[in-house]
């Protein structure tokens, strides 16, 4: 039995807040220390804003739970500092096969995209993605950072005070009354907040059960992924099979919505399930199973005052793809520079309802993947069964019905087209994938990548293009990266960021979206971008 | 841009209808249904063209059902 769910990581100790004769007012608390929680908290500390965590328990999660993480949420961990002990333990697969019925209908190569520092994505076990977390906010608590992780800490209450939010938090030592200038629930999808406020999921509901296994095989097993439609073992149902590292093999089998859940735990109930999918004689124990229920939907808005939602705790979506912890990261990536820049001042207060808009968009792309990958595996008539069956009958002999063949789209990073902090593409012939309000995709440079040297903050690339090497806007100083197409012998960097263009200036935000983009340096425009990014367009 | 073809376009079309109705014969109706799925992917899969694809569903959508519950 693996022993990391059974050590406490950050067990409850008493907190002066809790002798203070009035609460004590934090700039931001965060409740729940699962994977969002801790990003948003570690990204906040690391830009020097004070942050407080609360979580009634003190360990891990139980189980593998999210298990696939992909680049984009890999290059946030790289500006967190903790990318490299992530992808060092994940395991890297490209390979898969798809089964329909009794038989293998054909396999598969993922072929990723050279010229990108971190692979497309890796499994890795959640418990591991919190314990790095952990060891990362101690690390830069022996640096001074301001972050706080409390143990034991259950919040009983919240209001919000219009110019703060006061907090009733309940510990081995008595409840506790502490206030923050903004909370930000990332207390997952049952969210304690969420149903304290009174405040409801809307959307398309999808009610499914799967059940969840960590098995330990004895004897080699090929490093891919299996995906079963209708297998003679789970007859109507999907079955997912996952490596994960230790030798831990996830299973994911689908069993619809009528069942009976403490039944179809039993191991007795399972063992003979799992031998029936690995063959008889593949030797193996199982180390966790749980029935896992998901729904399909988001709040209707995630920032309420001075509550702000992210994960689960704000949208829901169907396992297939790989959408819930990595769009949980996507928040947490795009609220704390939000956040920080409103708490100095250097925004206005609005900037946050972009956060909003930009992750209900994010939100509505992952619920739509989520749903068309679930109405794939799962047909709604007779008519979607038949279409789905063709699909996979057609996949076995020609390669054109493969596209076709939906067990998840793989969670890539949303594109933030319309977002009022985008301005005007200005760059003729420029590539799509970098459009405003598009993710920076990375690219070599000589000794290193691109993302590592955009960093955390408002930057100004420029590629084959003249500009200031700093420009001073509303007291905020602007570095400029400076590259040439010629830095980059793959001529990645070329395709990915001058297309048919011979220069270009992008303005990239400290999430690394870009902002906007120019053909050539042009101070007033720099300056009216930047005023849009930071949502001061949008307030006036 | 290519447009939807909803003029005569196959030379010997009793030929052809014949054919159509020849793979069907002997199918069960589930056998028939499956068979017309993969039909039409392969069909839709040739044509390509979206905006001819969305012109395709749209004529099958609105000369359908006379008379049809």
């Amino acid at each position: 039995m693996n022993k990391i769910f059974e050590v406490p990581l950050y067990p409850y100790t008493k907190s002066p807040d809790q002798d203070a004769a009035t609460p004590v007012r934090h700039p931001v608390m965060v409740v729940g220390a699962g994977p969002v929680g801790l990003g948003v908290a570690i990204d906040l500390a690391q830009q020097g804003v004070p942050v407080v965590v609360v979580d009634d328990n003190d360990k891990v999660s139980f189980g593998s739970r999210a298990i696939c993480f992909a680049k984009r949420t890999i290059e946030i961990a790289d500006r967190l500092g903790l990318g490299q002990p992530l992808v060092e333990k994940g395991v890297v697969w490209n390979l898969g096969k798809v089964f329909f019925d009794d038989r293998k209908v054909y396999d598969f190569n993922l072929l990723p995209e050279d010229g990108h520092r971190r692979p497309a994505f890796i499994n890795l076990q959640q418990y591991y993605f919190e314990d790095y977390l952990v060891a990362r906010v101690r690390e830069i608590q022996s640096e001074g950072a301001p972050i706080e992780l409390r143990g034991g800490n259950k919040v009983q209450s919240v209001t919000d005070q219009g110019d703060h939010v006061r907090l009733e938090i309940d510990t081995p030592d008595g409840p506790y009354t502490v206030e923050a200038d903004y909370l930000i629930a990332c207390d997952g999808a049952n969210s304690p907040i969420r149903r304290m406020m009174g405040l409801d999921f809307v959307g398309r509901v999808f009610e499914d059960n799967f059940l969840i296994a960590d098995v330990i095989m004895e004897a080699d097993f090929p490093t891919e992924r299996w995906f079963w439609f209708d297998p003679p073992f789970n007859p109507g149902q999907s079955a997912l099979l996952h490596k994960q590292p230790d030798g831990v093999w996830r299973i994911d089998l689908q069993l619809g919505w009528d069942i009976d859940k403490e039944e179809e735990k039993k191991p007795e109930k399972v063992i003979p399930r799992l031998k029936q999918m690995l063959g008889d004689e593949v030797e193996f124990s199982l180390e966790w199973v749980s029935i896992y229920t998901f729904q399909c939907r988001r709040m209707e808005k995630f920032r309420h005052g001075r509550i702000v939602f992210a994960g689960d705790s704000a949208h829901q979506v169907s396992p297939f793809g790989a959408r819930g912890a990595n769009s949980g990261l996507q928040d947490a990536d795009n609220l704390g520079w939000k956040l920080k820049m409103v708490l100095d001042g250097t925004a206005p207060e609005t900037l946050l309802d972009t956060y909003d808009a930009e992750r209900i968009h994010g939100a509505d792309e992952n619920i739509m993947n989520s749903s068309r990958s679930t109405d794939f595996i799962t047909p709604k008539s007779q008519q979607s069964r038949i279409f789905r069956n063709a699909v996979l009958d057609l996949s076995e002999h020609f390669e054109f019905a493969r596209p076709f063949v939906n067990s998840g789209r793989l969670s890539v990073p949303c594109v933030y087209d319309g977002s009022p902090l985008n301005s005007a593409d200005a760059l003729p012939g420029g590539p799509l994938r970098t459009r405003p309000g598009a993710p920076c995709p990375d690219a070599p440079l000589g000794n290193g990548f691109l993302l590592e040297r955009l960093g955390g903050q408002f930057a100004l690339l420029t590629v084959d293009a003249d500009a200031p090497e700093t420009v001073e806007i509303d007291g905020m100083t602007l570095h400029r990266i400076a590259l040439s197409a010629s830095e980059d012998g793959t001529g990645a960097l070329a395709e990915r960021y001058l297309g048919d263009a011979a220069s270009a200036v992008y303005l990239i935000r400290p999430d690394q979206h870009v902002a906007a983009r120019w053909t050539a340096f042009d101070a007033d425009a720099v300056a009216t971008a930047l005023s849009r990014a930071l949502g001061k367009e949008a307030a006036a | 841009m290519s447009e939807l073809t909803l003029s005569p376009n196959i030379a010997g079309a009793d030929d052809f209808y014949a054919e159509l109705l020849a793979v069907h014969e002997g199918l069960t109706k589930d056998e028939s249904d499956a068979l017309n799925a993969r039909l039409i992917l392969i069909l839709a899969n040739h044509v390509g063209d979206r905006d001819v694809l969305r012109a395709a569903l749209a004529a099958a959508q609105r000369s359908g059902g006379q008379g049809d519950e």
